[in-house]
């Protein structure tokens, strides 16, 4: 079995490209470039460079002593929350910015829900001089002001999504109208593994450098580069497919997928897609996602902006289905409390959708001599609001 | 033989109107149906309002949300139009998104638009390639015609392939945009019009995207078979409601 995308751009049954005939020259452009443009040698340089030079890569593979003995297993943190803007999002971004000056394009475009990708995408279209407009719903706005901030320092124009629900999906709406109605000159920086083929593996390629590391560093620490778990939540995926991808085809490793279960899975206001969601189509993939009977995309709900999308990315919707990864639902308190907890043993305060990852260690026994790493994909200085209002502080 | 069809060896140029159902009220479907056969329409695409309709501009998607508001499902359309064919004559099609139509499930959605007398669809999320190689069989079961789309940035070899999958008309967007943010048709459109025109397709075109009143509507269907009002006909449903229909029809011809 394999996990990772066929030459269609499915992952088993998943993925694919249900995307309107307005879109079809953009994507199909993009399918037939993006292998050939991110295997050329100058673009691998530069890649690279950029990566260990302006974003701070690699990341270092930190051994949490005081967590690992509180839960009696060897608990590794690869930190993604040490490179520049604070996360993860960034591999992309450089990635895709390369890309899409080779490509020819002037303008770029984004959608971003806690703004963490629109800060990541603002940042590289700064660096490179090229215009910069960022979806972000309206909602999403109002109760996000310092990334709205930190994109218009940056030179980038935040245009409010006042459609539907007003928040992330909506967003992403957005910036595939701006795509339809500026089809030349744009390149969309999707921000997730999600969205019409090649996105969900072109994404993946960029973040795949954090299993990369992981796997040198821990042969440099414990004489071998498989740990026997890797752990990541999952929003729309970008982190937890990175730390997965060069582990994906080793069955030895198991892999965790962590969602937000919000006020619990089946409260109402949830974004468990892997339990809540059925199989349909949203923003061109064929996935798992949150709906109604009659097929029309609902809203999900989680403390953490970052994880509160309808849908999962079409590798995680396989590796779902497959089995090949184990999917654990984790509540805002929960979250919340792992948050501090990680914050008071090792001085690290993660980013909120971090924190689902580290809270399963207080539902699943790891043995003593396990290695788990977990892909600390982002910091929590983006969450200090939500976390002073949650504990008071 | 297929209404659409029957419809595109009339000597004219056709009138086809959008319009979203379920709005502005939840009942107004057929009454809506029926004005516009009255008033002198030759086609209708009735729209299944979606929560996430990625190629509709802001009229189309603030009606689609109304009408989900209103109650909207597909389940009640094709109770809405049960009767419709005791009354309406001219070709009706379907327009929505596809995850909807995959819930309802595809064959089911086809036979329901089959029972009540459907005769196209135009699933504008559902790419001509995965229609050729999986639904086509399921479609043409149930006497559905499925219409395409192409732009101006269709490449021709597309064009021809997707000319050589249609069975009844091309569905021609005016212009790189989504619904509704045309303000008028410049040199740009003419000269694609007039390569399209060029291209001697087997499918006749049809217009849509920017035609909002006589002029653009003369203008589209210059070197073109028809021409599609969605936008505009919903922004008159806004204002004026069912009753201004044949009112606005009138100014059209």
């Amino acid at each position: 079995m394999s996990y990772n995308v066929n030459d269609k751009g499915y992952y088993g049954e998943f993925g694919g490209a249900y995307i309107p005939e307005m879109l079809y020259p953009n994507i199909e452009e993009l399918r037939q470039n993006y292998l050939k443009i991110t295997a050329e040698p100058t673009f691998q340089e530069e890649f690279h460079a950029l990566l260990k030079d302006y974003v701070g890569r690699p990341t270092p593979l930190y051994f949490a002593k005081r967590l690992s003995a509180k839960f009696n297993t060897k608990i590794y943190l690869k930190r993604e929350d040490l490179n520049h803007t604070g996360a993860h999002k960034v591999n992309n971004t450089i990635g895709q910015i390369l890309l899409a000056q080779r490509l020819g394009k002037t303008r770029i475009i984004a959608e971003t829900g806690a703004g963490q990708h629109g800060v990541a995408t603002a940042t590289v279209c700064a660096l490179m001089g090229i215009e910069c407009v960022v979806y972000m719903g309206e909602v999403d706005i109002a109760r996000q002001a310092p990334n709205v901030a930190r994109m218009k320092m940056l030179g980038a124009k935040v245009v409010p999504a006042k459609s539907g629900s007003k928040t992330l999906k909506d967003a992403t709406n957005e910036a595939m109208r701006d795509w339809i109605n500026n089809p030349v000159n744009t390149h969309y920086i999707v921000g997730s593994v999600v969205g019409p083929h090649p996105y969900p593996d072109m994404v993946a390629r960029f973040q795949a450098v954090v299993s990369e590391e992981i796997k040198w560093q821990l042969l440099e620490k414990e004489g071998r580069s498989n740990p026997d778990y890797v752990m990541a939540c999952v929003g729309g995926g970008s982190n937890a497919a990175g730390a997965f991808y060069h582990y994906l085809e080793d069955e030895n490793v198991k892999l965790i997928a962590v969602e937000a279960a919000g006020k619990g899975v089946h409260s109402g206001e949830s974004a468990a897609t892997s339990i809540l969601g059925r199989e349909g189509i949203i923003h061109g993939s064929k996935t798992l996602l949150m709906q109604t009977n009659d097929g029309q995309i609902t809203e999900p709900y989680s403390i953490s902006a970052g994880l509160d999308y309808p849908g999962v990315g079409p590798m995680h919707a396989h590796l779902y289905k497959t089995g090949r990864a184990e999917f654990i639902a984790i509540t805002d308190d929960d979250a919340m409390t792992s948050g501090l907890e990680l914050s008071q043993l090792e001085g690290i305060i993660p980013a909120i959708e971090t924190s689902h990852a580290l809270a399963v260690f207080n539902y699943k026994t790891f043995k003593p001599e396990d290695i788990v790493v977990i892909n600390l994909s982002g910091r929590g200085d983006k969450d200090l609001d939500t976390y002073i209002k949650y504990f008071k502080l | 033989m297929n209404r659409i069809i029957e419809k595109l060896k009339a000597p004219k140029k056709l009138l086809s109107i959008y319009f979203t159902a379920g709005y502005p009220k939840l009942d107004d479907t057929v009454g809506i149906i029926q004005s516009l056969e009255n008033s002198g329409v030759d086609m209708i695409e009735i729209g299944l309002p979606f929560s996430d309709p990625l190629a509709d501009g802001p009229t189309i998607q603030d009606s689609s949300t109304a009408a989900l508001k209103n109650g909207m499902s597909s389940e009640l359309l094709f109770n809405q139009l049960k009767n419709i064919r005791e009354t309406v004559r001219i070709p009706l099609i379907v327009m929505g998104y596809f995850n909807p139509i995959l819930q309802f499930g595809v064959e089911a959605f086809c036979q329901k638009c089959q029972e009540v007398g459907i005769d196209g669809l135009i699933v504008p999320d559902l790419p001509a390639d995965v229609y050729n190689d999986s639904y086509k069989e399921i479609f043409q079961k149930h006497a559905l015609i499925n219409i395409f789309l192409i732009t101006p940035q269709t490449s021709d070899e597309r064009i021809r392939f997707i000319d050589c999958i249609s069975e009844g008309f091309i569905y021609m967007v005016s212009s790189a945009s989504v619904t509704g943010s045309q303000t008028g048709f410049g040199t740009e459109q003419e000269a694609y019009f007039k390569r399209i025109h060029a291209m001697q397709l087997n499918n006749p075109q049809i217009v849509g995207f920017g035609i909002k009143d006589k002029e653009t509507f003369n203008q589209a269907t210059l070197y073109a078979k028809g021409a599609i009002i969605g936008s505009a006909f919903i922004k008159m449903l806004t204002k004026k409601g069912t009753n201004g229909i044949s009112t606005f029809i009138n100014t059209l011809r």
